[in-house]
């Protein structure tokens, strides 16, 4: 790197280096450089601005103009996503279990190309022993269940009678014993005849429905679908352990909307990456513009502890250091109680609470103090 | 088998539904069966319903028997004689009513030329489909249904001569119009309900044109002339109410000029225009705060150890004076007993008021604007025969709102004036618009409706010619007069010391929580402070147990209750508010504690 370059390494950012190295001639650096530096600081946000509260507003008044539930069709009629401001919500306020969860799936090479897809498609889509039966016919007088089998749609997803027995085996294997009946169905008994009944029986042909088969766990729905020039496929339902852990897979790019997941997934700075990518998505399908910065400042604030915190009074609010604060948000009663209780101190340190006591809030104008100590 | 239910109770079992349908008709239409009776078959659920219970909206149709209704030529060269009377329709089983869900067993025809073997009924009128209100727009098929509903909502707020009898009344709240007019535009529902004995508005000539930016954003501009003429001129009255209210023990209120040794007492000057009897005299001119009708109220309290001393005796003063921001002249008073047979005395203020900047004006198709600016008349743009407008009103208007009536009603209007006739406008059955284009070529005008119009002020013709006609306009009840308000002291509430709320109690204009935002957001910290000043205190706080102490301003001492006078007391200044907040923890045993440091 340039000598005059090194002088501003820990005062602008590599990108930026980088680009004065590449597009200016070596006699100009430093005086561009110079430059450079003197129009970065002017774009740098002031001390005292209130930057979370101009987020805030920024972020909240698009808010009031976007549709309120409006669904993202993402080819087909049963794929509909929740869009909008409910997703907005559900993001921001970090909800364990979002409404439509859904993935995209990028594929390695040859695969990507389509080889195979309709199989690859197929392998991860969780089946249900329901799917493959056409009937169930409950036989009384000896007490046992007979299934009828779909032969088509077992032969198109390589599922065999093998297969069908270890799954209800796998999971009802206390309750029941299972075989082929000879004629392409199955036979499902109950274990200890003597003291089960129709209602049990009942019940069982009720739990053998969704029994699980194979695919993976959690991925309702798959849809392999052309982006630009390779294929994908989008799942609805999500399941990112058991997805990433696929060979044909390309991990470094598979996301999944779920901020969960990612969470526990791959950590932290990506489900900081994933938030920022969510609401953007939503607030430019409504063709809204918030800048993208303000959201990042809500990312890195639910992000900041290493764990997902809401925008809700139990997430970040109930960080706030103030009792007047979180007083004055939700459940005033609940803060006073516990503040009297141990004797918390309130330092009046932000904006709520000054407000209150109609003192200048400590932003802006109000910022400054006198250095000097004032003789009395 | 169909099951048949009687209001919703089961009654038994039909074999072939259909002849029974036929049979229950047919006997209703000839008088057997009771006419309010309906009937009908819901195909899913194979069931009949009979329905005799009051409540179901019906509406009346005419029937129709093989593709031919029932109602003749015959019929209404009868009806027109007076040989044939309504009722006498119905009995003949030539119009019956349906309700709302016989109406789904229904095929209705919407003309006579659309009839079809296969229907059962005939509109009387395609105009029903729509209400009262509503068929009082003109032209309503060449209006978006949106804007027909905001233009009929728009009419029930018009101010017009909502009563003959008003001299005599006593309503509080009302207002009447001046020089009502009867539409040139009407429609058959205005002759129906005898609207030209109640009319709500005014024709006037319309130019549609903007004039140097203050009609924008919905704004219109009057033209002075036509006010001081009196257009949109209206008299606003409002009661002054008082009541000689009985009180336990027999006391009671006395209406009458007030004692000097009265608590409360005002001064002579508020009592000088009442009479003798306490109130007014008629054709008095008032305003804000003047006394109306002078009343003393018996002491509120009456302790047994007040009886004896003289100031119980002191009556208090609870005259009745005009509200703040009104003004006007006394028209009338009323002297009569209420239902309790307590005296009551009503004092009618009269307030005239002339159309000005912030008044409310609307055309029947939802076009409605506040007037921007009064121009007067010699400024006032002027077509080729030297017409005025009397209102401007903004081309803007028309393209995204799609009232394209309100344009026909200008020609339609213009037409009408010139050629001395009311015009039909009537919803689905108006006069032809082409006919009336043709009257107005005929008349001397273009039959575009445009005109060549000069500039008011320079005398120069505008380049492009513009649409003039005439429309009737109507004058809201929303007057800015009745709404104007600004404070910058004034009343607070008793509790929190904050500005009471809302132009009635001359209240303040509330900073919320997002508008402190904007100000937090620009960082004006220190004028955020001074927007929130309003109830501020200064309270002196003990150093050592952080509670509020005490200043003894007479002997200009500071103490706390808590700790005695030994310990440091020190002011400071919070919102009156939060001295509040702290006051109700200490109510529920919370001890809030306060820690000064000094800021400097």
């Amino acid at each position: 790197m340039h000598a005059e370059l090194k002088k501003y390494s820990d005062k602008l950012p590599k990108s930026l280096l980088q680009e004065i190295e590449e597009k200016c001639p070596a006699s100009k650096i430093k005086k561009v450089a110079a430059r450079v530096y003197e129009e970065y600081c002017k774009t740098k946000i002031d001390a005292g601005e209130a930057v979370g509260l101009v987020s805030a507003e920024s972020i909240g008044e698009p808010g009031t103009q976007m549709t309120l539930n409006t669904f993202h069709f993402a080819g087909v009629a049963e794929m509909n996503v929740t869009m909008g401001l409910p997703r907005i919500i559900e993001i921001l306020d970090g909800r364990k279990s979002i409404a439509t969860p859904m993935m995209e799936i990028f594929l390695k090479s040859p695969f990507n190309k389509g080889k195979d897809i309709h199989n690859i498609a197929l392998r991860i889509k969780e089946s249900i022993l329901g799917e493959f039966v056409k009937e169930y016919v409950i036989n009384i007088v000896d007490l046992k269940i007979e299934l009828k089998l779909n032969l088509e749609k077992m032969g198109a997803i390589g599922v065999k009678h093998a297969l069908l027995i270890k799954a209800i085996d796998k999971s009802l294997g206390k309750e029941v014993t299972s075989k082929e009946d000879g004629e392409g169905g199955l036979v499902v008994k109950l274990r200890g005849r003597d003291e089960k009944g129709l209602n049990d029986l009942y019940k069982i042909k009720e739990k053998l429905r969704s029994v699980y088969v194979c695919g993976i766990k959690g991925i309702s729905q798959v849809l392999p679908v052309k982006r630009r020039d390779e294929f994908i496929v989008i799942t609805a339902g999500s399941n990112m352990k058991k997805i990433l852990d696929l060979d044909f897979v390309d991990e470094t790019r598979t996301t999944s909307n779920d901020i969960y997941e990612i969470r526990k997934v791959l950590g932290i700075e990506a489900t900081r990456q994933a938030i920022i990518d969510e609401v953007f998505k939503v607030i430019e399908a409504q063709a809204l513009n918030v800048d993208i910065r303000h959201i990042m400042l809500v990312a890195d604030t639910m992000c900041s502890s290493g764990e997902i915190k809401g925008i809700t009074r139990y997430g970040v609010v109930s960080e706030k250091s103030s009792v007047l604060a979180r007083a004055s948000f939700e459940t005033p009663i609940k803060h006073i109680i516990n503040a009297s209780l141990v004797g918390e101190i309130d330092f009046l340190n932000s904006v709520v609470e000054n407000v209150m006591l109609n003192q200048p809030v400590p932003v802006g104008t109000g910022l400054p103090g006198l250095l000097t100590k004032v003789a009395k | 088998m169909s099951e048949v239910f009687l209001n919703g109770n089961f009654i038994g079992n039909v074999e072939h539904k259909d002849e029974f349908l036929t049979r229950v008709r047919t006997d209703r239409r000839s008088g057997v069966i009771p006419a309010n009776l309906n009937i009908h078959f819901d195909n899913d659920l194979d069931q009949v319903f009979i329905e005799t219970l009051k409540g179901r909206t019906r509406r009346p149709l005419i029937i129709v028997k093989e593709g031919i209704p029932s109602l003749t030529d015959k019929h209404i060269k009868q009806l027109e004689k007076g040989e044939l009377a309504w009722s006498d329709l119905v009995d003949q089983g030539i119009i019956e009513y349906l309700d709302a869900a016989e109406e789904e067993n229904a095929l209705v025809a919407f003309h006579e030329q659309d009839l079809t073997p296969d229907h059962t009924h005939l509109e009387i009128s395609p105009l029903v489909m729509l209400g009262y209100v509503t068929t009082l727009v003109p032209f309503g098929e060449y209006i978006q249904a949106a804007r027909l509903s905001i233009g009929s909502k728009n009419q029930k707020h018009s101010i017009g001569l909502y009563t003959a009898n008003f001299p005599v009344r006593v309503d509080m709240d009302v207002n009447l119009l001046h020089y009502p007019q009867i539409p040139l535009v009407k429609s058959i529902i205005h002759d129906i309900s005898h609207y030209d004995t109640h009319p709500s508005g005014q024709n006037i000539v319309v130019a549609v044109m903007s004039y140097k930016g203050y009609n924008m954003e919905d704004a219109v501009i009057l033209n002075k002339g036509s006010i001081e003429r009196g257009f949109a001129r209206s008299t606003y009255y409002r009661p002054a109410i008082a009541e000689e209210l009985r009180y336990s023990g027999g006391l009671m209120d006395e209406i009458g000029v007030p004692d000097k040794e009265v608590k409360g007492y005002k001064s002579e000057k508020d009592y000088r225009m009442l009479e003798e009897d306490g109130i007014i005299y008629p054709e008095a001119v008032v305003s804000e705060d003047d006394v109306v009708i002078g009343k003393t109220s018996p002491p509120r309290f009456l302790s047994s150890l007040d009886e004896y001393s003289l100031a119980s005796n002191i009556r208090r003063e609870s005259s009745v004076s005009l509200r703040h921001g009104e003004k006007g002249v006394v028209d009338m008073i009323l002297i009569t007993e209420n239902e309790e047979g307590n005296k009551l005395v009503q004092v009618r203020v009269r307030d005239q008021r002339i159309a000005e900047i912030g008044d409310k004006f609307v055309s029947r198709h939802g076009q409605k604007g506040i007037v921007g600016l009064i121009v007067p008349e010699s400024d006032m743009p002027f077509t080729a025969s030297g017409i005025k407008p009397d209102l401007l009103f903004t081309p803007h208007g028309i393209p995204s709102r799609m009232t394209v009536s309100h344009l026909i009603e200008l020609i339609a209007g213009k037409t009408g004036a010139l050629a001395g006739r009311y015009i039909d406008g009537t919803t689905f059955d108006s006069e032809n618009e082409d006919d009336i284009r043709k009257e107005l070529l005929s008349l001397g005008f273009r039959d575009t409706g445009v005109e060549t119009v000069y500039n008011g002020m320079s005398g120069e013709q505008f380049t492009a010619r513009i649409f003039v006609g005439n429309m009737y306009y109507q004058k809201l009840r929303h007057m800015v007069a009745n709404k104007l308000h600004a404070r910058a002291r004034g009343p607070i509430q008793l509790l929190t010391r904050q500005p009471t709320e809302g132009r009635a109690k001359e209240g303040g204009l509330r900073l919320g929580e997002m508008e402190k935002d904007t100000f937090v957001a620009h960082g004006a910290s220190l004028l955020l402070k001074e927007r929130f000043d309003s109830d501020k205190t200064v309270v002196p706080v003990c150093e050592s147990c952080g509670v509020i102490a005490i200043y003894d301003s007479y002997k200009d001492k500071r103490y706390c209750p808590v700790c005695g006078d030994n310990v440091e007391v020190n002011d400071v200044e919070i919102s009156y508010a939060f001295k509040l907040i702290l006051d109700e923890f200490k109510s529920l045993c919370i001890y809030p504690k306060l820690n000064l440091r000094s800021k400097y």
